[in-house]
């Protein structure tokens, strides 16, 4: 499958690239947006002035060569040419650096929110609390992944769904609500990413950690743990469950009724 | 000064004592030099090797080969023996050799010293290595060490530690002998803006080192006192900060990095004008975009950890101060670029590998400068995006700088000249597989892979398995590496003085190989 996949690279170049995820997600969320948005910015910017320092590299290469018999300059240096170099640079630097801060500060403004989620962090699974509505779980690797990924198992992964990536208790949020996410962890420093939400932070004992998300498209939003946290660190998935917000109350309405009803 | 040192120094024709004892009891910059730079071609196999588990594990979904728990192993291990015994010994070499013969000394100024700071490092990594035998394997929490999770470490965690403050000792010793040469041992009429740049570039890197490694070690000592004596410097339950940790690490981590790539911007900038016919361009203003890297190196440390939770403030200063970094190493670029502009350009070994650092490093400071932007960042951090980053500036990058070194300079020190065609062959094989390991990073941890996990999700299967193939070839022709420098060392075609016509400085004026006191008389530069 893999091995026909790089053949048909080959031969086929766009056809088989288009099957293959290259690029930043721009998400669902005002944050990933401003992430994927800068990170173009920034993207094109580069390839501009690589196109032009390369660009006369690659002339220079081509033509200043002693088996063309070119004689070779005198010059070496100019206090002109300089300053331009690093005056341009500088420019471009600060028109990066607005957008920049702009997002920053909007990523960072986690008032207003509606709902809090607390998440806590452990080796090697994710506990859940729903400040407001009072429901808390824990959230770990799905069996069918958790079985299939031991060394030996003989399951040949790409038959498993959503190999590593799925959990037996996902996150439920609300779409079009502001959510703040409070991190933190009980033992080790974890990290708490789904890219189609936006950027990661860590989640460290002893802190907490803010980020927050307002979900603007129904789905399902998988990640990870991104801070190495021990041996299972690679096999701790994030689901998230991005449902309207009617749906959001039934469901935390449900989660009352099965915990009462587990407490009887 | 020089001419008290050959005052002092009268017999001026002992050789070196032969068998075993010659290697050592030596004092000499040449064969201190040599023993660095073979010690640090085993330690680029030991660390190739690492990195080949990874890339076997990673080959495919699923885990084949290895359990998690000796794959982070392999991930830590790999960093620090790349770090501390390939990459920082080969550029220490390269000194050894090289800073005598360019200022005009008979050898480095403190030799004692010298031989010193050598042996520490094969009983330093004798004894990292070892670990990896330890019934609790070797350390696992990756080469940063951050507690709490480096504080569950088993038996191996105060080896590591030790061997961490002698590898410390050793560069510190290095950096003093560097310092104390440079400063002292020129050649009458080398006045400091005279030096070559590599030389300038090593000054540089010494006071970096010289400045960082102590903080390395404290933080480390901090962290052996956590785990062994009680104290709760890092343990939030005691009333400690997991993040102050990260900011000392960080402290010495970002000279560090430098510390990696200065003595290489230093061999890029002597090849280009070699193999251009004509004068390094702007010589005044690489010394000054030097030291502005190595200022700058100790006020951006946080950008390595934008997603502990910082204040807005400090988030923006580290972004600002990082974006910075970009304008002196753009006025390198450009340099190099105008440098080539209009000469008269042939393309030996030296100069590809040399081009292509070029290319490859800017390429690797483009994804640089994208990942000091933090709200791009929060997305980037610890991805794969990061590892084919720092891989980009690392390996085609300080690696390749080593690798133009060794084939420009290789005739000089032995004497002998080695085999063109392979050179380019190896030169050619090392670019694309370079490529191909590296450059599917990129789009894996844009896709969302994060970085240290053995085994992932199945959409990122393709690119790991192109970089796998990569990766093999990559430590495959390496031993084509190994092979050149055999071949070249049993030739008996002898060298000319000056190997490379366009070649200035002092050391093309010595024989070749040079005599084993390089410079009795010093000479005299204008």
């Amino acid at each position: 499958m893999r091995i026909s996949n790089i053949l048909l690279m080959v031969i086929f170049p766009t056809a088989a690239l288009a099957e293959w995820e290259t690029n930043m997600p721009r998400g669902v969320t005002p944050t990933s947006e401003v992430a994927y948005d800068l990170h173009m910015l920034i993207f094109y910017i580069t390839v501009v002035i690589g196109i032009v320092v390369f660009g006369a590299m690659l002339y220079s290469i081509l033509y200043h060569r002693k088996s063309l018999g070119h004689k070779p300059a005198k010059f070496h240096e100019s206090t002109k040419v300089e300053i331009i170099w690093t005056v341009i640079p500088f420019i471009i630097l600060v028109g990066m650096a607005v957008p920049a801060t702009k997002a920053l500060i909007m990523m960072e403004d986690t008032r207003d929110s509606e709902i809090t989620l607390k998440v806590t962090g452990y080796q090697w699974m994710w506990q859940y609390e729903y400040l407001e509505d009072n429901v808390t779980f824990f959230s770990k690797i799905a069996d069918e992944s958790n079985a299939a990924r031991r060394l030996g198992s003989g399951v040949d992964v790409t038959t498993v769904d959503n190999y590593l990536r799925d959990v037996d208790h996902a996150v439920v949020l609300p779409t079009n609500t502001k959510v703040r996410i409070l991190l933190t962890a009980n033992d080790v420093i974890h990290a708490w990413w789904v890219p189609e939400l936006g950027g990661k932070k860590d989640a460290i004992p002893g802190y907490v950690n803010e980020i927050w998300v307002d979900i603007k498209e129904p789905g399902t939003y998988r990640g990870q743990c991104a801070e190495l946290c021990g041996k299972d660190h690679g096999f701790m998935p994030i689901v998230v469950h991005a449902v309207s917000k009617p749906e959001y109350y039934k469901w935390v309405g449900i989660q009352k009724t099965n915990r009462v009803a587990k407490n009887k | 000064m020089s001419t008290d040192i050959d005052k002092l120094h009268d017999d001026h024709d002992h050789g070196p004592s032969s068998g075993i004892m010659r290697w050592i009891t030596t004092t000499n910059h040449k064969d201190i030099g040599t023993m660095y730079l073979w010690f640090s071609l085993i330690m680029f196999f030991i660390g190739g090797l690492m990195a080949l588990v990874i890339r076997a594990e990673l080959f495919q979904p699923g885990l084949q080969l290895v359990i998690p728990g000796f794959f982070n192993q392999m991930t830590t291990m790999h960093a620090l023996v790349m770090i501390f015994g390939a990459v920082m010994p080969a550029f220490v070499g390269l000194a050894n050799w090289q800073l005598p013969i360019m200022i005009g000394a008979p050898d480095m100024a403190l030799p004692r010293l010298n031989n010193w700071s050598f042996w520490i490092l094969p009983f330093a990594f004798t004894m990292m290595l070892s670990t990896l035998f330890m019934e609790s394997g070797g350390p696992a929490a990756g080469w940063t060490l951050y507690p709490p999770l480096s504080l569950q470490g088993g038996d191996s965690f105060p080896f590591t530690i030790l061997a961490i403050h002698m590898l410390g000792v050793s560069s510190i010793l290095g950096a003093i002998n560097v310092i104390a040469t440079i400063l002292n041992m020129r050649a009458p009429g080398m006045t400091l803006m005279k030096m070559p740049i590599f030389v300038w570039t090593w000054l540089i890197t010494a006071f970096l080192l010289i400045a960082s490694m102590p903080v390395l070690a404290g933080a480390v000592t901090m962290l052996l006192t956590d785990k062994f004596f009680g104290t709760m410097f890092f343990t939030a339950s005691g009333g400690g900060d997991p993040v102050m940790f990260q900011h000392i690490f960080w402290f010495f981590g970002h000279p560090e990095v430098y510390i990696l790539i200065l003595p290489a911007f230093g061999i890029v900038s002597t090849i280009i004008p070699a193999f251009s016919r004509k004068r390094l361009f702007g010589y005044d203003s690489m010394v000054y975009a030097t030291a502005s890297i190595a200022l700058l190196s100790f006020i951006v440390w946080a950008h390595h950890m934008f997603t502990v939770g910082m204040p807005l403030a400090g988030e923006i200063f580290f972004m600002f101060t990082t974006m910075l970094i970009a304008i002196p190493t753009g006025v390198k670029v450009f340099n190099w670029v105008a440098t080539m502009w209009r000469g008269s350009m042939t393309f030996e070994t030296p100069m590809l590998f040399a081009i292509a650092f070029i290319v490859l490093f800017t390429i690797g400071g483009f994804s640089g400068l994208m990942l000091a932007m933090v709200p791009a960042d929060f997305q980037y951090h610890d991805t794969y995006f990061v590892v084919a980053h720092f891989h980009y500036v690392l390996v085609p990058g300080a690696v390749f700088a080593i690798m133009a070194a060794v084939y420009y300079w290789l005739p000089k020190w032995t004497g002998k000249m080695y085999n063109e065609g392979l050179g380019k062959l190896h030169f050619w094989l090392t670019t694309i597989f370079v490529n191909l390991t590296f450059f599917p990073m990129h789009f894996v941890g844009l896709a969302g892979m994060p970085r240290r996990i053995p085994d992932y999700a199945v959409q990122f299967a393709d690119f790991n398995a192109i970089a796998s193939v990569g990766a093999f070839g990559f430590g495959l022709s390496q031993l084509l590496f190994v092979y050149i420098l055999f071949n070249t060392l049993k030739k008996d075609v002898t060298a000319e003085d000056k190997v490379w016509d366009g070649a200035e400085g002092l050391e093309w004026t010595l024989s070749s190989p040079p005599p084993y006191h390089s410079f009795e008389k010093a000479p005299k530069v204008d």
